[in-house]
């Protein structure tokens, strides 16, 4: 039994190479990365493209999640390159290290191996914001204001929620009794502003929906937040010639500029690298013609989703049947043993997916490898359990009667037990497979692309045609799925354990 | 044949087995009989090794039965239980050929012993390719028997093979089994809670209660010379033993 196990955990790791090697195959020698909101999209394709343009080949992984995640990958060198603020530096990143100003924050990041560039022109501090006309009704200015009015309902984005300089300290700088605060993603907070459902909410400075919206921007009198300087951050030892080619653009954008910038994505629903090229059109007095990359038609755009998608929920669940089926079995005949396996992956299972994606990437990177194997993580459950509950409740006639035969004990998991068990499991391996399927999605917030790819876009663009394209395949192929272990189910389990006895 | 010595067997404070000697002896059938929770199935499970005995040894032909020689030896036991244990999944002809298979036996002469055993316990050739919940529970019984025999063991351990079958299909039954016993000159151990069953096909008798032997006889030795008020109870307590009997023995 240890050498199936062994066996399949060999089997894995090939798969896994497959995967990566197959299917997600980088073609640039340099990847800027960017979070997954639009004006650090935008920067990162205005990376990419001056990066292009002095020659070296780059490759824009746009979208990663949030600050972590590319933090994460820019140390363990999956990105070379992407664009961060000054505040979430030395109010996040380093904030056990209590740095302040440009060039102590430089020699700190030095000593890492990362080199950060001069600033590129604007500050897009947090602030926050009200409707104008509510502001202006209740006499509110200033975030002080604020304190008189203890019923307004806040909506934060996550991520405001819980870093240093987020909500809590706000709360602490200014005595904020307010209580109804709710976490939700930046993006959707505007709507639930403009409906009414909230009153207050976390702004970007450069956010292009301040206008769009006629929002009123409360003045931080007390100077609680940092700056938010955009800056490069980019590997030491990429290669020659990074580092200047992203200098061109230091002290090149200014407030104006980015809310021009960032309106023409979300409002006018230009392309980012469309947006890019022009601005550096305009910055350089020159186009080139490569910069801009023709988007794929629906069509094929749908075909290597689907393909990236099925990726990662096949390899994931095909390793996770290698290996579960074999610890089901090894669980069914130990039970010590069984208890701790079923113990230990139960565990797993109760990790927050998004958790489990961002603790992988010190290991793995970025991309599918970590998503397939957080997806492989959280398939082994269900299909371990069934492969226990099918063999354990298998009647103790017929395992004696397999027994009392002098059958091998090969021949009796494999030729009684086993098919005796195979619904069980089947159904277990199915309910892995739904699982996968709609968890792959978050794989997106990896770089690891999928239907979850437009999903996120689609939140970030409040663009709901882009969530469908992304929600209802994932929601078909969840269908597909069922439908197509129905007709498993006929297939391998056999015949004479599907006869319903007439009485 | 088959011999058990000193063995006795207890589950937790339970004792299911009282140290005891028994001698089946070879080409006849001994019956286990007594009250339920006696102990006949432990004592058959022993035999077998589905059990292992707390203390004494069990032997076949001479070999001991241990984690070693288990194995081989099941092969030269037939084993049926009630319910027949049937896997539900293998039709009738998969079940009964599974060992045959997996030792590497002839198809040809699977073949023939497949004929052989359906003629022996009147089963239909043409239903070998049911499943077991498409046939009778008088037909699992007869396939449960085939496989049993299908590597004509030596010996064979019957544990209320037709405790769960109607009347009429049971006396049938019980009539085929005393010739198919009596041609084929094999060791029977047979389980029963029916006196007529073990008077009908019991060379020998084997009377427990609680985990130990009370008497063991013929059945004429056990009506008129009971060791025990216990013998004579239990053959009284049984519907109307006495005219089932002299029905039956008449020739
Ligand atoms: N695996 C087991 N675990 C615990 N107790 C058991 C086990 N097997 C048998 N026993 C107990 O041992 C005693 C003898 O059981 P056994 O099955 O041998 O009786 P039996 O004579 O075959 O009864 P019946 O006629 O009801 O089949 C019973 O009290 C039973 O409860
Ligand atoms: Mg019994």
């Amino acid at each position: 039994m240890m050498r199936v196990v062994v066996v399949g955990a060999a089997l894995v790791v090939m798969m896994l190479g497959w995967g990566v090697g197959a299917a997600w195959a980088s073609d640039g020698e340099i990847a800027v990365g960017s979070k997954k909101f639009t004006e650090s999209v935008i920067l990162g394709e205005i990376a990419t493209q001056l990066l292009k343009d002095a020659g070296i080949p780059t490759e824009h992984r746009r979208e990663l999640g949030g600050t972590r995640i590319l933090w994460s990958a820019l140390l363990g060198g999956d990105i070379q390159v992407y664009p961060e603020y000054t505040g979430t530096l030395e109010q996040e990143i380093l904030a056990e290290e209590n740095v302040r100003g440009e060039d102590a924050l430089r020699a700190v990041l030095r000593a890492r191996g990362i080199g950060m560039s001069r600033p590129l022109g604007f500050n897009n501090t947090y602030a926050i914001g009200m409707r104008k006309d509510r502001a202006q009704s209740l006499g509110v200015r200033t975030i002080s204001d604020l304190v008189t009015h203890p019923e307004l309902k806040f909506g934060f984005g996550n991520e405001f929620l819980d870093r240093g300089d987020g909500w809590p300290a706000l709360a602490r700088t200014y005595g904020l009794p307010q209580r109804d605060v709710r976490g939700l993603d930046h993006d959707l907070a505007y709507r639930g502003l403009e409906s009414g459902a909230i009153d207050v909410i976390d702004l970007y400075s450069t956010d292009a929906e301040i206008r769009h919206y006629d929002l009123a921007v409360l003045v931080d009198d007390k100077q609680h937040f940092p700056r938010y300087d955009a800056v490069w951050l980019y590997r030491l030892d990429a290669p020659a010639g990074v580092a200047e080619a992203l200098a061109a653009v230091e002290g090149a954008i200014d407030e104006e500029t980015m809310v021009a910038l960032n309106g023409r994505v979300k409002l006018d629903r230009v392309a980012e690298s469309r947006v890019a090229a022009d601005f550096l059109a305009d910055l350089e007095g020159m186009v080139t013609s490569d910069r801009l990359v023709d988007a794929p038609d629906g069509w094929s755009r749908l075909a290597s989703r689907t393909w990236e998608h099925l990726g990662l929920v096949l390899v994931s669940l095909l390793a996770a049947i290698v290996v579960a089926i074999p610890l089901g079995v090894v669980s069914a005949v130990k039970p010590r043993f069984g208890q701790l396996v079923l113990g230990v992956v139960g565990v797993l299972q109760t990790i927050p997916s998004l958790a489990l994606l961002v603790f992988m990437i010190p290991w793995l990177g970025i991309g599918a490898k970590p998503a397939i194997a957080a997806l492989f993580l959280y398939s082994l459950l269900p299909i371990v359990r069934n492969t226990y509950s099918g063999l354990h409740d298998i009647p103790t006639p017929i395992r004696e009667s397999a027994e009392a035969l002098g059958l091998p004990s090969r021949v009796r998991l494999f030729k009684v037990e086993l098919p005796m068990a195979s619904r069980s499991i089947l159904s277990g391996i199915k309910t892995s497979a739904v699982i996968n399927i709609g968890t792959a999605t978050l794989g997106a917030l990896i770089g690891a692309g999928g239907y979850g790819q437009p999903i996120l876009t689609g939140i970030r663009l409040d663009d709901m045609a882009l969530i469908l394209e992304g929600a209802v395949p994932a929601a078909l192929l969840a269908l597909l799925a069922q439908g197509a272990f129905e007709w498993l189910d006929r297939l391998v389990v056999p015949r004479g354990l599907r006869i319903r006895p007439e009485n | 044949m088959l011999e058990l010595s000193g063995v006795s067997k207890a589950f937790g404070r339970l004792v299911a087995i009282r140290p005891l000697d028994l001698l089946i002896p070879p080409e006849q059938t001994t019956v286990l009989i007594g009250p339920s929770g006696s102990g006949k199935s432990t004592l058959l499970r022993l035999m077998i090794g589905l059990a292992t005995p707390d203390t004494g040894t069990v032997s076949i032909g001479g070999t001991r039965v241990t984690r070693e020689t288990v194995r081989e030896l099941r092969r030269k036991l037939g084993y049926v239980i009630q319910e027949g244990g049937l896997f539900p999944h293998l039709t009738a002809r998969a079940n009964v050929t599974l060992l045959a298979r997996t030792l590497g036996r002839d198809p040809g002469w699977m073949g023939e012993r497949l004929s052989e055993l359906c003629r022996l316990t009147h089963f239909p050739e043409d239903a070998m390719h049911r499943f077991p919940l498409e046939l009778s529970g008088g037909q699992r019984q007869r396939v449960s028997l085939m496989r049993a025999l299908m590597l004509d063991p030596d010996v064979l351990l019957l544990d209320e093979p037709l405790g769960a079958l109607d009347p009429m299909i049971r006396a049938e039954l019980q009539s085929e089994l005393r010739e198919i016993f009596r041609s084929l000159k094999k060791t029977v151990v047979l389980v029963t809670h029916d006196m007529g069953e073990a008077a009908l096909l019991g060379d020998d008798i084997v009377l427990l209660r609680d985990g130990a032997i009370v008497q063991r006889g013929r059945i004429e030795d056990l009506l008129g010379r009971p060791a025990d008020p216990f013998v004579t109870a239990f053959i009284g307590a049984q519907r109307s033993p006495l005219d089932d009997l002299a029905r039956r023995n008449e020739p």
